[in-house]
């Protein structure tokens, strides 16, 4: 089985209907201007969407916002106040907040990285001709669709676990109990396992993308398969590792899944991170006031980190769909 | 599959082979590796397979027993404990916000593509966005309205959610398909008089329906595996598949073959589609950026 090459937004043949006029305005319509009523008849199929959005994803934020400032306990409702700010002063001197903070930071990161470069290591080997490809990329894209909630608690009870897992019935691993001497290592290794398919579909696509004539160049020239790879295929695939790192971050700052299931944050705070705090505060201490702050001070630290990541988004589609047209 | 030659350089013995696109084949040392590293990655999945084949007390011997008289057992105790309610609840919540977010996204990804409102590019950035945004911090309201109008529990209200949380993504991805209707087209057959109906019937459908399929699959596989608004919306009556799996490990005594059969079973569904669209897969993940 061969996979059906896949080309770049941006290394498309140019179309005529992109390249060919000479209008500024980027639609696909020509430029004569539209009527008001054009205009409404237009935006009618894109508002039942754009209205579900907002209605269930940004409304929700700005009643946390509303929430943040105030203290309000669930199992003590008479007690609900107006308190400014305090939500968030208590946050910043709370050292479970700083604690959480730094192991979001450490397991995305981590687990980013890692499956990164595993993943690309997978997609170099899958991107050469063997026997049984087809079957060695199913395998290893299997993983990612493994419910994460079931590879979790796989990881958990049938590798992790002192006594009947896996690693354990390796020679000179048994009796460790992964999971609480090394709680991080374990959530990122699940995590990792899961992700690295993902980074390889994406990379594996940008190898298979490549020109051909600039290897078949470079191997005329007689650069050896390092300088070839580091001077031809890595500039080509930089822009699919970005979108892969930007992708695989947006997903796995979110990680509660694995952490839910596997540590529930312990052992004490070690792998709570920001997403699991928050549940513990909103769930488990009903506050809600302080939860909601915390939803805000995770919402700001996203938007500035994806401030950044939009840059990247934007040059990545430079020259292509979204940008140039 | 290692037997296909280029069939260019059959009979061609005076020159030399075409140029192939690129080197490929090397040494086969390389596919070996391969093999033994798409072993290693999918050695878990094959052994949570086999283990909820297993007895429990075979599964929990050390070192683990390796030929164990395979067993049905586990699947049926999993069924005993009412595994099917929550089975139907996850296709039920699946299946309806595919075809929610389906019938939203594709008029909303036309009036970004082929007949673009103003503003379109802010538009779906700020769709993006909205993925940008963690969804934890959005669950205090989310859980407190949804209890204000007696919603807890609804597997509907799974669908709504998962709708919304999947729009953007759709959007993207189905746009990217618009964006391949070749516009001369468009343009000629308006010339001849097509009507718009015909228009989408005979040109955009036959591009943009292979779309559809990679954004119900991405869709389906992110609304079958979603567990936050699950474990803290639903309890018993529309609890879904991974929320019967955390439920049922805090059980007593032996439970490693019995979790590994749920485990195995709920993902299947997601498992078998995605090895069967695989190449849908990468377009679906990439939010259309990838081809």
């Amino acid at each position: 089985m061969t996979l059906t090459a896949s080309t770049p937004a941006d290394e498309r043949p140019p179309r005529t209907r992109r390249s060919g006029r000479r209008r500024p305005a980027p639609t696909v319509e020509p430029s004569r201007p539209l009527t008001s009523a054009q205009r409404m008849v237009r935006r009618i199929p894109l508002l039942p969407a754009l209205v579900i959005t907002i209605v269930v994803t940004q409304l929700p934020f700005l009643v946390t916002l509303w929430y943040s400032l105030q203290d309000w306990n669930l199992q003590r409702p008479d007690e609900r106040g107006f308190v400014w700010l305090r939500n968030y002063t208590d946050a910043f001197t709370d050292s479970r907040f700083r604690d959480a903070a730094l192991n979001t930071v450490t397991i995305t990161a981590g687990a980013v990285i890692i499956s990164m470069v595993l993943g690309l290591g997978c997609a170099l080997l899958l991107d050469r001709k063997f026997f049984g490809r087809g079957v060695v990329r199913t395998m290893l894209i299997s993983p990612f669709l493994i419910m994460p909630v079931a590879a979790a608690l796989l990881w958990k009870y049938a590798m992790f676990n002192p006594t009947f897992g896996l690693l354990d019935a390796l020679p000179g691993l048994d009796g460790i109990d992964w999971v609480s001497r090394f709680p991080k290592a374990s959530i990122i290794s699940t995590l990792v396992w899961q992700w690295t398919p993902f980074m390889m579909l994406i990379t594996l696509a940008g190898l298979q993308s490549q020109p051909g004539d600039a290897l078949e160049a470079a191997k005329v020239d007689g650069a050896s398969a390092w300088q070839t790879f580091r001077w031809i295929t890595f500039p080509h695939l930089r822009q699919y590792i970005e979108l892969g790192l930007l992708l695989g971050s947006i997903y796995l700052v979110q990680t509660f899944d694995a952490i839910f299931s596997i540590t529930r944050g312990g052992p004490g705070t070690a792998t709570t991170n920001l997403p699991y705090y928050l549940y513990q505060s909103a769930f488990n201490q009903t506050e809600i006031g302080y939860a909601a702050a915390l939803g805000v001070v995770t919402v700001v630290g996203t938007i500035l980190v994806s401030t950044f990541a939009l840059r990247v988004v934007s040059s990545l589609f430079t020259g292509s769909d979204v940008m140039a047209k | 599959m290692t037997a296909v030659t280029d069939t260019r350089t059959e009979g061609a013995v005076t020159e030399p082979p075409a140029p192939r696109r690129r080197p490929r084949r090397g040494n086969p040392l390389w596919g070996v590796l391969a093999w033994l590293v798409g072993g290693l990655f999918f050695f878990p999945v094959l052994w949570m397979a086999i283990t909820g084949l297993r007895a429990e007390s075979d599964a929990a011997s050390s070192p683990p027993t390796v030929f164990a008289p395979p067993t049905l057992t586990q699947y049926r105790e999993i069924f005993d404990r009412d595994l099917l309610p929550y089975l139907i609840n996850s296709a039920f919540a699946s299946v309806f916000s595919v075809l929610l977010t389906v019938l939203l996204a594709v008029p909303a990804a036309y009036a970004l593509s082929l007949k673009p409102v103003e503003k379109w590019r802010d538009v779906l950035f700020f769709f993006i966005s909205t993925k940008m945004l963690p969804v934890v911090a959005a669950i205090v309201p989310i859980y407190l309205t949804v209890k204000e109008l007696g919603m807890l529990d609804n597997i509907w209200t799974l669908v709504v959610l998962y709708t919304a949380m999947n729009l953007p993504l759709a959007i993207w991805v189905m746009r990217s398909f618009f964006l391949e209707v070749p516009a001369e087209l468009l343009e000629a057959s308006a010339l001849d008089g097509a009507s718009l109906r015909v228009q989408l019937q005979h040109i955009v459908a036959p591009i943009v329906s292979p779309g559809i399929a990679a954004t119900a699959l991405i869709c389906f596989i992110f609304s079958w595996n979603e567990f936050l608004f699950a474990l803290n919306l639903t309890s018993t009556t529309a609890g879904t598949a991974p929320v019967f799996l955390v439920g049922f490990v805090s059980g007593e005594g032996l439970f490693l073959a019995k979790l590994c059969a749920a485990a195995t079973l709920v993902s299947l569904p997601v498992l078998l589609a995605g090895w069967v669209a695989q190449n849908k897969l990468v377009r679906g993940l990439s939010m259309g950026a990838i081809k």
